[in-house]
């Protein structure tokens, strides 16, 4: 593991992105910073560009507005920065796969890294998909 | 004339339920206009009902917002009653009043942490997401799940209180009464928040009636609209509580009755579980005839509206839904202008619009078209003057 990558692990900073989602992945994802789980002690933290962040938290169904915007978020973010997408929504589409304004699953568009399913996933369940984020980057 | 800059707030990038565009159009640190433009998160859902069952889409309609996702069931299952004269069992009534209530509570404790962290007190932001825990647990306890609670279905619901549940729900909805206090004795006596929200982003009772603004946004207006009293649905009619209004119309006044009305859906909740009778929780629908409908409710934003035609399938041709914040993101033409940038943050955030696309706000110079500021600035800026203000009240 090269040093950048060790670097990373110790604290990920995370931007969020949402591409139409109905909230709830986003609300779940701030209850995972609130007092109850409160991951920033483990130096999770989310911050306010994604020139910042270390990993790119996706939520909802990409749609012809958003799905562009996202790959330049994805093209700007410096890297290593992963991906990972979180909700039904963000990994096959969910109810909205037949809609007329449903591009592609996230990963078509941008690569992910890791994969949060649930409608919405629980706070758990986020928190689980983090840390095994990390613990593959370990290696 | 002085500089005018465009700060563009939005548009793609909505954390929260609806995605807005505000163009707000700045001379130094005074709005003179403001642009919305909103439609930014379309996924088709009025399109995609068409091809669902009558069944189906009460939970396709749930995921229009997670913050409401009893509301949109809840006017949708109203509406397909109405369509098909349907009568829900009297259980199935308090049930649905229940849910609503908690969804207005959770919500509500949302908002107020926004809000709290838009004016720069991320305690209050903290605070009121940890107090907003144990009613995410009471509708776990009910549903099975934290959001999406899946509970409306045409003629009912789809899951029972359990009578052994009862004592603990109750405990935990009382339980929730000290918090609210705590928070109240935080709002109403706070000389910071006083001073942030006093007389800022104004909107007097005309315009509100001119805009149309529903929910707690109108009643804080001073117009006592509430749909669960004009027009009752579910167990509403036969339980005692009332409209929460203010005069002033500022954005205090949409913080006071916030705060209040969640008083009064405690009340509610528990007025409910002692009075819900027993029997059964669904009507058994067989089949949808001919024919339209329409329901409406009171979400914790406001109206909740949905019509509903049916030619006699099993799905409806035409489903039209629009929501509260369609009515309410309006009403930020007159309230956000002539207010500073500063206050610009928390006057869009008071209709409770979801106003997380801050964060892709960006001042751009027009002229040359070059960046000078982006949405954490803005609420930088927000939370500065909060800091400049007690530095003021200290000395």
């Amino acid at each position: 593991m090269n040093l950048k990558l060790k670097a990373l692990t110790k604290s990920l900073w995370v931007f969020h992105a949402a591409c139409s989602p109905c909230n709830n992945c986003d609300i779940e994802i701030l209850d995972v910073l609130t007092p109850r789980y409160d991951v920033e002690r483990f130096g999770i933290q989310l911050v306010g560009s994604v020139r910042h962040a270390d990993v790119l938290l996706v939520s909802g169904v990409p749609n012809y507005k958003t799905a562009k915007r996202l790959k330049l978020l994805y093209e700007q973010a410096a890297k290593p920065c992963f991906v990972v997408s979180i909700g039904t929504c963000a990994i096959g589409g969910n109810f909205f796969r037949h809609s007329y304004n449903f591009v592609k699953p996230v990963d078509e568009i941008v690569p992910v890294a890791a994969y949060i399913p649930g409608c919405p996933p629980k706070p758990e369940a986020i928190i689980m998909g983090v840390v095994k984020l990390i613990n593959s980057l370990k290696g | 004339m002085s500089h005018r800059v465009i700060v563009p707030i939005g548009p793609y990038h909505p954390l929260q339920e609806e995605p807005e565009f505000f163009k707000l159009y700045v001379e130094g640190e005074k709005v003179v206009d403001i642009d919305i433009v909103i439609g930014y998160m379309h996924r088709g859902i009025e399109k995609l009902s068409e091809s669902k069952h009558f069944d189906q889409v009460s939970f396709l309609v749930e995921r229009i917002c997670g913050i409401c996702s009893n509301s949109h069931p809840f006017a949708y299952v109203n509406a397909v009653e109405d369509l098909a004269r349907i009568s829900v069992p009297e259980r199935a009534l308090f049930i649905r009043t229940i849910i609503a209530e908690l969804e207005r509570l959770h919500s509500h404790l949302l908002w107020l942490g926004l809000a709290g962290h838009f004016i720069g007190y991320n305690t209050v932001w903290m605070w009121s997401w940890k107090y907003r825990e144990p009613v995410l647990d009471i509708l776990e306890l009910i549903t099975g799940n934290r959001q999406h609670y899946a509970m409306m279905t045409v003629g009912g619901v789809r899951r029972d209180i359990r009578k052994e549940d009862i004592p603990e729900i109750k405990k935990m909805t009382h339980d929730l009464i000290p918090v609210l206090n705590m928070f109240k004795g935080a709002v109403m006596d706070d000389p910071v928040i006083h001073a942030r929200t006093r007389k800022v982003g104004i909107l007097t009772k005309e315009e509100a009636i001119d805009y149309c603004v529903v929910g707690p946004t109108a009643r804080a207006s001073g117009i006592p609209i509430d749909i669960r009293k004009d027009d009752p649905y579910g167990a509403y009619d036969r339980i005692d509580w009332k409209i929460i209004t203010q005069e002033e119309g500022d954005i205090f006044a949409k913080l006071v009755v916030r705060v209040l009305e969640m008083y009064e859906s405690i009340r509610i909740i528990e007025q409910c579980l002692d009075k819900m009778p027993e029997g059964p929780i669904d009507a058994d629908v067989k089949e949808i005839p001919q024919g339209e409908g329409i329901g409406h409710i009171e979400a914790p934003r406001g109206e909740c509206f949905h019509y509903v035609r049916s030619d006699g399938t099993n799905s409806p041709i035409r489903h039209k839904i629009r929501a509260p914040s369609y009515m309410n993101v309006a009403s930020n033409k007159v309230a956000a202008v002539g207010g500073t940038i500063s206050d610009a943050a928390i006057t869009l955030a008071a209709v409770d619009p979801c106003y997380c696309c801050t964060e892709r706000t960006a001042v751009i110079d027009k002229d040359s078209d070059k960046k000078i500021m982006n949405g954490w600035d803005l609420v930088r800026l927000s939370q500065e003057k909060t800091v400049r203000l007690k530095k003021g009240l200290s000395k």
